[in-house]
């Protein structure tokens, strides 16, 4: 069962919201759809399920309805149409009272301008839903102080939230929410309004304290990178609508529509892509069991010099050159054992950032290999490659062509734009702190 | 003035406004009258009793625990003042007025506040009531204040009863405007907040927004307290004794003199009652912390 599960949800505000949501079914632009309608919808027609233990992001400009959304999700604004399902519980329909008792026991929420109470101390501020829950002062103490600790603030507990810079309040903001227990979070651009240094900082936070506690977390932002950092999945939002939902990945690869293709387009791809996606199939691949004959004509077949060889289920043992398999050949010997290098070729993991995979392709003689979680080989990178999947990375082209995935034809595009001043570009700008 | 009226103005509708509010009071005294009496005997039994007190004890006492207040809230410079002012005040004849005013104010006060700020945050958390409280507040604000005390003579007779009722409907507006303003500016993001953890209404009311809404309510309770003072004296017309009484009589009278000196009681008694309403609400942790927030910022 999804942690969250939202079903064609919408939201009006004004007036007849009937007439207008008959209007956008067909998925007319709201601005044409609504015109002269004394309505605004913030929401149109959501659909997505959040898996527990997720981060799932909601992506948008200001206007797009995300802020919107995310209050449906725990009935601070209750929705015009539609379903929000918490934990299997249908929450739109519910009495004040049960809603109320849902967001003690399932959601909480952390708010963009951290919306601490300022006659409160950290530490009662981290505890107060606690206290709304009516716990004894003791263990309220204890949890808020637990919390607080895991946010690192500790010894702040009993300041006022003004003696704090920015982003230690939202790490309060936090503790709060982390406090209540509950398995989902909510958290509403809630690091937009932290300068960039600290909005990396606490981003580090998150992930680290998600990695040990593993909440499901719906993330609201505007920023694309931090989105892409932060994600699981990401829902991309335009004018109300949802209009993609993927991985960071898949929305670079693969945007629905142009619109998604010219925001993704300043992003900075080699950190988002991984090597799984860049790579492509090694050609010529041989057990290690195989002797030189075959060697011989597979590398003769592919027109290669280098065969990678695996071992026992597949694991990935290393290169054998072809002057190596002319040696085994001329020993006499019936397999390639002995023979198998691995000097002369890298290994990454599959999730491996592209931009990491510049040093291991320099260092590499041969492609570097790229291995899946138990050690097999899944495919190898060609500096060639990896220049190719680059230059379609850059921002100058067009978004049509940066939107191109990029282990379509890599080899094909490679020699011409890859190599050019032009595509390495991108990489050293690209590497300034986000 | 009909023979100079044009021709169009014959098209007007005569709206007798007057004679209808007489009725209406007509009405009220004749069917409400134990209501009235029932809360004229509550007024009177909270009025006297201060007033004995108050005048009953030496003025050197009154001037000293006043001070003495001055200077916990203030410091020790504003409770030298306050000494000073009520010592002055004490020095002149009117000394039993000056405390006879306090009584009635306070008591004018602490009532108008106790319909005022419930009234406030029952129209901040309503919005069909404060657009109806709204043109009723202004109503109340504008008319003069004299013609206040006309009802309250039908109604209560001459004495000090009328005059607090008077005041009493005088000065409340301020305190329902201000509760209201206060909880509404209460920033929003954290009454969501409180609410997104599953606060009940009243908690988010009593550990939320009052604090928060604090400091501008204390302001709502000075501009109560200020204007009711104003309306004292002019209370001193039906009667309800006090410095408004001298000042009617200087009025009277053409006396110079003894009208100076019961203006400057009021003044005095207006200028230590603002600061010292003024600090009560400083002292709060909310608005300290508020005060701190905004300075920082």
């Amino acid at each position: 069962m999804p942690a969250l599960a939202v079903k064609s949800l919408y939201k009006i505000f004004g007036n007849r919201a009937d007439e207008a949501m008959r209007r956008l079914a067909d998925g007319a632009p709201r601005a044409e759809a609504l015109a002269g309608l004394p309505a605004t919808a913030a929401v149109i027609d959501a659909n997505f399920e959040v898996r527990p233990g997720e981060i799932f992001v909601v992506m948008g400009l200001s206007g797009s309805g995300k802020s919107t959304l995310i209050r449906m999700l725990n009935g601070l604004l209750r929705p015009t149409k539609g379903s929000v399902r918490v934990d299997g519980v249908e929450l739109t329909t519910l009495r004040p009272a049960a809603l109320r008792r849902l967001r003690r026991e399932k959601i909480s929420m952390v708010f963009q301008h951290f919306a601490l109470m300022p006659h409160r101390t950290v530490l009662e501020n981290a505890g107060y839903a606690l206290e709304v829950a009516g716990l004894p002062k003791a263990e309220r103490r204890e949890r808020a102080l637990e919390a607080l600790r895991m946010v690192g603030l500790t010894e702040w507990a009993d300041k006022l939230p003004h003696d704090l810079s920015g982003g230690m309040r939202q790490r309060v903001g936090l503790a709060r929410a982390l406090a209540a227990g509950t398995d989902i979070l909510l958290m509403d651009e809630a690091f937009s309004a932290l300068d960039p240094l600290i909005r990396r900082e606490i981003q580090d936070q998150l992930l680290e304290l998600q990695a040990e506690l593993g909440k499901t977390i719906i993330f609201i932002t505007h920023d694309l990178n931090e989105a892409m950092r932060l994600g699981d999945r990401i829902a991309v939002m335009r004018d109300g609508r949802i209009v993609q939902i993927g991985t960071a990945e898949e929305i670079l690869t693969d945007p629905a529509n142009d619109y998604v293709a010219q925001f993704v387009a300043d992003v900075d791809r080699t950190r988002i892509l991984t090597a799984s996606s860049v790579m492509e199939k090694a050609q010529t691949v041989l057990d290690v069991t195989v002797g030189p004959r075959v060697a011989a004509r597979a590398l003769r077949e592919n027109q290669t010099s280098v065969v990678y060889v695996t071992g026992p289920r597949k694991q990935f043992l290393g290169t054998v050159t072809e002057d190596e398999v002319l040696r085994a050949f001329r020993e006499g010997r019936q397999s390639l054992e002995g023979y198998v290098s691995t000097e002369q070729v890298r290994t990454v993991t599959a999730d491996t950032a592209v931009a990491d995979l510049f040093a291991e392709c320099a260092e590499s003689v041969h492609p570097v290999a790229v291995l899946d979680a138990t050690g097999r080989l899944s495919g190898v990178i060609p500096r060639i490659t990896l220049l190719a999947a680059l230059a379609s990375t850059a921002p100058d082209s067009a978004p049509a062509d940066a939107v191109e995935p990029a282990v379509d034809d890599p080899v094909d595009s490679g020699p011409a734009g890859g190599t050019t001043p032009a595509a390495l570009d991108p990489i050293s700008r690209k590497e300034e702190p986000v | 003035m009909s023979l100079t009226q044009s021709p169009l103005d014959s098209w007007l509708p005569r709206v007798p406004l007057g004679t209808w509010t007489e009725s209406a009071v007509d009405w009220a005294t004749a069917t409400l009258g134990p209501v009235f009496d029932a809360v004229a005997s509550v007024v009177d039994a909270l009025v006297r009793p201060l007033n004995d007190l108050l005048t009953g004890v030496p003025a050197v006492a009154v001037v000293l625990v006043l001070a003495a207040l001055g200077w916990w809230l203030r410091g020790w410079k504003f409770g030298l003042g306050t000494a000073v002012g009520l010592g002055l005040v004490a020095g002149m004849p009117y000394w039993e007025e000056t405390m006879s005013t306090l009584a009635q104010v306070l008591v004018a006060s602490v009532l108008a506040l106790l319909l005022a700020i419930p009234l406030g945050v029952f129209v901040a958390e309503n919005r069909r009531a404060s657009a109806i409280a709204r043109p009723v507040l202004d109503l109340m604000q504008t008319m003069p204040a004299f013609v206040y005390l006309i009802p309250a003579i039908f109604f209560f007779g001459i004495g000090t009863v009328p005059g607090v009722l008077a005041t009493l409907v005088f000065s409340m507006p301020p305190g329902v405007r201000l509760t209201e303003l206060g909880l509404r500016q209460v920033d929003k993001e954290i009454v969501q907040a409180a609410e997104s953890f599953g606060a009940p209404p009243w908690m988010v009311l009593l550990r939320t927004k009052l604090p928060l809404a604090l400091p501008t309510i204390m302001t709502g309770v000075n501009q109560v307290i200020m204007l009711a003072l104003s309306m004292v004296v002019i209370a001193g017309m039906v009667g309800a004794g006090g410095l408004g009484d001298v000042i009617m009589f200087a009025l009277s009278q053409v006396e110079v003199g003894s009208g100076f000196e019961g203006g400057i009681a009021v003044v005095v008694l207006a200028v230590v009652l603002d600061r010292l309403t003024d600090s009560v609400g400083d002292r709060f942790p909310s608005a300290r912390a508020q005060r701190l927030a905004r300075e920082a910022a």
